[in-house]
């Protein structure tokens, strides 16, 4: 396979977001419009220059409302992506393949969304009315035996994880109480300055063995979205690119919506792993060259694989990469530098997107020193994708 | 030595009760009035039905039909007894008075409806007069569900009219049960609400059932777990699909399982609290000896003492009428 053509074509020139709430007291178009507006003025670019719109198959607010309420002109290119959260990375590739390849000259990637005040992931899919559809279908193996909500079907990866690899729920704790560490020190952050201790993380209730609530990412109000142009032209705006060194997507062998559990073994994340090498040929880099990273966490276990996957330690040892501090801020690879999604918001990881462009730009709250490639990851436990970022050394 | 037990070691109770089957309960009972306008006027009034094919000639007409008819979810009504002999006390017992007389000498005290079912083979007009009997189509076997152990009592009634020719049946199903045990009351020391386990009332939810797996749940009710094999190569799959991914035939049929199998892996489930469920709730992969997985339910252990590679064995778990799943419990430890 020839890859590598297309990118570095393309960079994020913009990048904005609402405030992160649990309740944003307004409709999730006006969340969706004020997040692409704040993209496009960080870009130092109008509405009118627009083109093109990426977005989630999940997304509530249609092309047809955002390019209409912000007053965006003719589009020459929209695109979905589906698969919830694992769309995220998968939007700033379709965004890039439409600049390298002329179908658009900018296009904005956004999902916003009343999460928490509005329909709530968490609860799960027990109530939903059913149909006949194979998406629908496939509920009829999970919900009647009761398992019908992301941490459940979370929990049940987790538990073989621990069982194969020795690891302990206190291997998950310290992924949260790196995330809430992070966030308090971000003013965006819902936690900010409220950190927690690993007896913090002990002490948290049972959601679903062996997940407790310290390991569950929030739910939140909130939008956010990115501007994406051509390298070239992003040189030519007020920040400093963030190049699309590699973007791609991944759908794994076997894969099911969640519960991929009829796998040979099911403590890895093959699509992950899919997305990792196709990272990797098409940026001629490796995790070695890799300075921060961004890693999807709806719920901590599934960090721990996607270390592995991605090669920045060998399976089962993300335990010990984690426990011998290598993601701190002064490690190896600091991660999550944001608060992730535990401690910063869950938009679906374009917030960690987000976070992704201001580490090569260099102004992250917790920016490390010297980060010249950050790695991205999208939702883990379906088709999913990912992104390596790089600052612009002409 | 309960009454329960008694019950469970008298082989002839299951006899008798088989002998109901095919039974009239209720001998050929006419309607007190015949089909009458006013009645369907005061009906369809009640109802809030204003099509006018029930109450207008000239529409009725219109729509083909030789006047007004009777709304077909009326045949009931034309034969309900009235209120007077509803309270006074019955003049004889008939079939049916013997059947809830063995049904309570069983155990199965109580009694909640669970579905009706209606076929309508033509519509009445007023001056038809209707009757009714009733027999026992089925009793079935004990069954476990949430409101406690019981069994299912399908009756059919005929509606038929002046002619003896049938206008209407109703498949009726009650469940006839043993009221599970009240929950333990209340601690009124420390009451802790937030973990206070409540019974079940709600139904499982529903699997959603299309042409790819229904077979699946149909061989459940049955109590007959199936696991889908190609027709072609052979190949087991589990969950079900149309398509064999090794070898693309859409021919297929299935095995039975030995319902042998191991933990693979389990979550123990405490928040949110679905009211279809006991909770703590054990859900698990199993992984067969036939070698396919499936997500399933643990019964018969406690959920601390639930381990990934413990042998179990096939257990069925009929949650309601028309929902039966399998379940499994640790398998008996093998003798040396």
């Amino acid at each position: 396979m020839t890859t590598g053509t297309l990118l570095p074509a393309a960079a994020v020139a913009g990048i904005g977001a609402t405030e992160f709430s649990k309740d944003s007291g307004r409709s999730e178009l006006q969340l969706a419009c004020e997040a692409v507006l704040a993209a496009l003025a960080d870009a130092g670019l109008k509405p009118a220059d627009v083109d093109g719109l990426v977005t989630f198959t999940a997304e509530t607010n249609s092309e047809i409302h955002v390019a209409r309420n912000t007053g965006m002109g003719d589009l020459t290119f929209f695109s979905r992506i589906g698969y919830g959260g694992g769309a995220g990375c998968g939007t700033v590739q379709q965004a890039a393949m439409a600049v390298a390849t002329g179908a658009a000259e900018v296009v904005v990637c956004y999902r916003a969304f009343n999460e928490r005040s509005g329909e709530r992931y968490g609860l799960g899919q027990a109530a939903r009315p059913m149909d006949t559809t194979a998406d629908r279908a496939a509920y009829a193996w999970m919900t009647p035996f009761g398992l019908s909500t992301p941490a459940q079907w979370v929990a049940m990866f987790a538990r073989r994880y621990l069982h194969e690899y020795g690891a302990t729920t206190d291997d998950f704790g310290r992924v949260a109480v790196l995330d809430r560490k992070h966030a308090a020190n971000n003013p965006a952050a819902w936690f900010h300055g409220r950190p927690i201790t690993l007896q913090d993380h002990r002490d948290s209730r049972w959601i679903a063995e062996p997940l407790r609530l310290l390991d569950c990412c929030q739910e939140t109000d909130g939008g956010q979205a990115l501007v994406v142009v051509s390298a070239e032209r992003a040189r030519d705006l007020p920040h400093p690119p963030a190049l699309i060194r590699a973007a791609a997507q991944g759908l794994g062998a076997d894969q099911h919506m969640m519960t991929s559990y009829y796998r040979p073994t099911i403590t890895g994340i093959p699509e992950m792993g899919l997305v990792g090498r196709q990272l990797y040929r098409q940026s001629g880099l490796g995790p070695d060259d890799v300075d921060a990273a961004v890693l999807y966490d709806h719920f901590t276990p599934l960090v721990l694989p996607q270390l592995e996957e991605l090669g920045f330690c060998e399976p089962g040892e993300a335990k010990d990469f984690i426990a011998d501090g290598h993601l701190e801020l002064g490690g190896r690879l600091p991660l999550n530098t944001h608060g992730g999604q535990l401690g910063e918001a869950y938009l679906h990881g374009m917030n960690g997107i987000a976070e992704g462009v201001r580490l090569v730009r260099g102004t992250s709250v917790n920016q490390p020193d010297g980060v010249g490639h950050v790695l991205v990851t999208a939702g883990t436990g379906v088709p999913t994708s990912g992104l390596i970022l790089g600052a612009d050394h002409r | 030595m309960t009454g329960r037990e008694d019950t469970r070691q008298d082989t002839g109770y299951e006899e008798r009760l088989r002998a109901f089957t095919g039974r009239e309960l209720r001998p050929l009972t006419p309607a007190q009035d015949p089909v009458n306008q006013p009645m369907i006027r005061h009906w369809t009034e009640a109802m809030g039905d204003t099509n006018p094919v029930y109450t207008d000639a000239g529409a009725a007409r219109a729509t083909g039909r030789g006047g007004v008819v009777a709304p077909a979810s009326m045949i009931q009504a034309w034969t309900m007894r009235g209120y007077a002999a509803t309270v006074s006390p019955p003049a004889g017992r008939d079939g049916f008075d013997e059947l809830v007389d063995l049904l309570d000498e069983g155990g199965y005290t109580s009694v909640v409806a669970t579905d009706s079912e209606f076929t309508f083979l033509r519509e009445l007009e007023p001056g038809d007069h209707v009757a009714v009997r009733e027999s026992v189509e089925s009793i079935s076997a004990e069954k476990r569900t949430g409101l406690g152990t019981g069994r299912f009592v399908t009756t059919l009634k005929t509606y038929t009219d002046q002619h003896g020719e049938t206008v209407a049946t109703q498949r009726w199903r009650t469940l006839r049960f043993r009221p599970a045990p009240a929950p333990a009351p209340e601690p009124v020391a420390e009451p802790e609400p937030v973990e206070e386990p409540s019974p079940p009332p709600a139904l499982r939810p529903r699997p959603a059932i299309n042409r790819d797996n229904a077979f699946f749940f149909e061989g459940a009710k049955q109590h007959l777990l199936l696991i889908q094999r190609c027709a072609a190569c052979s190949t087991l799959r589990h969950p079900p699909g149309p398509c064999c991914p090794e070898c693309n035939s859409l021919e297929w049929d299935t095995v039975e399982a030995s319902g042998r199998g191991h933990v693979y892996s389990y979550v123990v489930n405490h928040h949110p609290r679905h009211p279809a469920f006991d909770f703590p709730l054990v859900v698990a992969v199993v992984e067969l000896a036939e070698g396919t997985r499936l997500i399933t339910n643990l019964t018969g252990v406690a959920p601390d003492d639930v381990a990934i590679g413990m042998p179990v064995v096939l257990d069925w778990l009929d949650a309601d009428p028309d929902l039966t799943l399998p379940v499994f419990r640790p398998a008996p430890t093998e003798a040396p």
